[in-house]
């Protein structure tokens, strides 16, 4: 009996609790409307960002396009600030020369080492190529660059005779291979992510494993790959340090990947390192060539996303 | 539908299915019942944990062989053994023989291609691919290398007629497959497996993930498809079983405990543990 009160006495009110909290909540109700807010303002930080960026080079470009006439600078063939010549046409040469051979050799072996990935390798092997797949994303441009100019530019010597020193080529292949993780680490997640029921259903009917990865795989993950490379054909595109070290600083409208070149970024570096005077021509060139450089993986970008969703395989 | 397909025997005498059948037909008179898998003293694991259990075991040619069993009971890991998609999943080790048609399957110098392009198999989930409907069906040929347009538009009627679907989709050919509602998507599954001209399809839980009114039109195919092909269906569905198998083999913690006619099995099982079962005691 005794025992039976006790309990009654101390009995939990759960509803009075809740009563009790309540009146100290206006706190913490209060904290609750302002959480969104502020997650709000740091999502807003990327756009402003962005949005102060694009200002920032239309404004610039627009002070450039006042002293160049900006017809003579997207037709002009002769880029050679210091005599007064801007004419971009060879520094987009010489990006896309890079981006072209970095896409000829990334593109191959990045797909390729995704497919091995994703259908071939066992779990174990996978874990650990993965990983380190992923510490090659990591590693610093400037130390590619180094790369292409003290070990790759004297291979290549040994079979091109009379390659120079700063070339495209060598710049091209180690740019190559630094996005060769991008396109096989993407790649892998897009077919990893195709359904395994889908390569049962082939398996099923008797499809070689190759026959699997080629008609049901590849075609099912198309568009996640094709965005893969895109986006790696962008950072080859704004890749800097590879091409300014490696290929020179030659501005130079060539299809010639033997030749040293300059691409749109590695002048940036050039111009902005060097003893460019604030407010000259020289220095606003730098803005236009940003801006062109801008407006190239824009369009990469829209690319992608038009042609992922026109082969898209919906599963 | 069973007056179409008798029509079209009639018309095209699909030579292969057809001889097929007669000289079965004669054997039956001979001999009692041939046998399209003989397994015997089969052993499975995944790793270390023992799936099955000297399974031993002969299935019918031409006839439905249901497999039931409460779940986790290996009746799946049982049916992808007899076209070797267990190995799927790297870890899996088997001892004992399977014979497909007198031919050892786990032989080294077996392929494993032509056991599935001979052993169709129909998948729990409907699992069509991201392609339209004539090149999901057309797949099968295609991969085994037939590639004329005339032949294959032929192949691809025929086995959507068969899995009862041609009259539903053949002005929607074009269209993606992923479009279809489930049951839709489960026949064009089936009329993939038929595009090959199997011996055998294998079903894992066909219906399961199906409406009513689809699982009816994939239980009344099943028996259309017994005239033509043996079939071994895995269900976890007692009734199912009872309405449209010949023979039923019963699982429990990955052994078989009886294997008989159906009627038989429903009705005056032999073991306890399989009347448990269908008598609603467990599972």
């Amino acid at each position: 009996m005794d025992k039976l009160l006790q309990s009654e006495g101390t009995e939990l009110n759960v509803q009075q609790l809740i009563e009790q909290k309540r009146q100290r909540k206006s706190f913490a109700s209060r904290f609750e409307k302002v959480i969104p807010v502020f997650l709000f303002l740091c999502a807003c930080v990327s756009i402003l960002t962005t949005v102060g960026i694009l200002f920032t080079l239309v404004r610039e470009s627009i002070g450039f396009f006042s002293e160049v006439n900006i017809v003579q600078f997207y037709t002009g063939t002769n880029w050679s600030p210091w005599t007064g010549e801007f004419g971009v046409a060879p520094l987009i040469g010489g990006t896309l020369l890079i981006t072209v051979i970095a896409t000829i050799v990334a593109v191959p072996i990045g797909l390729m080492a995704a497919i091995f990935l994703s259908e071939y390798a066992s779990d174990r092997v996978r874990r650990t190529i993965k990983p380190i797949l992923e510490v090659l994303a990591g590693i610093p441009t400037v130390v590619y660059g180094f790369f292409a100019l003290t070990f790759v530019t004297p291979i290549l010597q040994s079979f091109i005779p009379g390659l120079g020193i700063f070339n495209a080529l060598s710049a091209g292949i180690v740019v190559g291979i630094m996005i060769v993780p991008m396109v096989a680490s993407l790649s892998e997640d897009a077919m990893n992510s195709v359904p395994n029921s889908l390569r049962e259903g082939a398996y099923g009917v008797g499809s070689t494993r190759f026959e699997v990865v080629t008609k049901v795989v590849l075609p099912a993950a198309l568009s996640g790959i094709i965005s893969s490379i895109v986006l790696a054909v962008s950072r080859a595109i704004g890749e800097t340090m590879i091409v300014t070290i490696a290929a020179g600083a030659t501005p130079n409208l060539t299809f010639n990947p033997t030749e040293s070149i300059q691409s749109m970024t590695a002048f940036i570096v050039q111009a902005a390192t060097g003893d460019t005077t604030y407010g000259s021509t020289i220095y606003y060139s730098l803005y236009a060539v940003g801006i062109t450089l801008f407006v190239f993986t824009l369009l990469m970008n829209l690319l992608s996303q038009y042609i992922s969703r026109k082969y898209r395989e919906e599963y | 539908m069973t007056v179409k397909l008798d029509e079209r025997k009639d018309m095209k005498t699909t030579t292969n299915i057809e001889s097929r059948t007669k000289e079965d037909h004669q054997k039956k008179t001979a001999v009692e019942e041939s046998e399209v898998f003989q397994v015997s003293d089969l052993n499975l694991w995944y790793g270390s944990d023992q799936a099955l259990y000297k399974i031993n075991m002969a299935i019918p040619e031409k006839r439905v062989t249901a497999i039931i069993g409460p779940s986790g009971c290996g009746k799946s890991t049982y049916l992808k053994a007899l076209n070797r998609m267990v190995e799927m999943i790297p870890i899996v080790k088997t001892s004992g023989t399977i014979k497909y048609r007198d031919k050892n399957i786990y032989e080294d110098k077996f392929h494993v291609e032509e056991l599935r392009a001979k052993v169709g198999m129909v998948f729990q989930k409907p699992n069509p691919f991201p392609k339209s409907v004539y090149d999901n069906v057309a797949y099968g040929p295609r991969v085994h290398g037939i590639k004329k347009k005339a032949i294959l538009d032929e192949i691809v009627e025929k086995s959507l007629r068969d899995a009862a679907i041609w009259d539903e989709l053949k002005d929607r050919l074009d269209e993606n497959a992923y479009g279809l509602s489930g049951g839709q998507q489960q026949r064009v599954c089936i009329a993939r497996a038929l595009a090959v001209e199997p011996d055998v399809i294998l079903m894992d839980e066909p219906t399961s993930a199906l409406d009513p009114i689809s699982t009816l039109k994939v239980e009344e195919l099943v028996q259309e498809l017994k005239k033509k092909y043996s079939i071994v269906i895995v269900t976890h569905n007692m009734q199912q079983a009872a309405r449209i198998s010949d023979k039923t083999a019963f699982f429990l913690n990955g052994e078989l405990i009886e294997f008989a006619e159906t009627d038989e099995l429903f009705q005056n099982p032999s073991d306890k543990r399989t009347e448990d079962y269908i008598t609603g005691r467990f599972g």
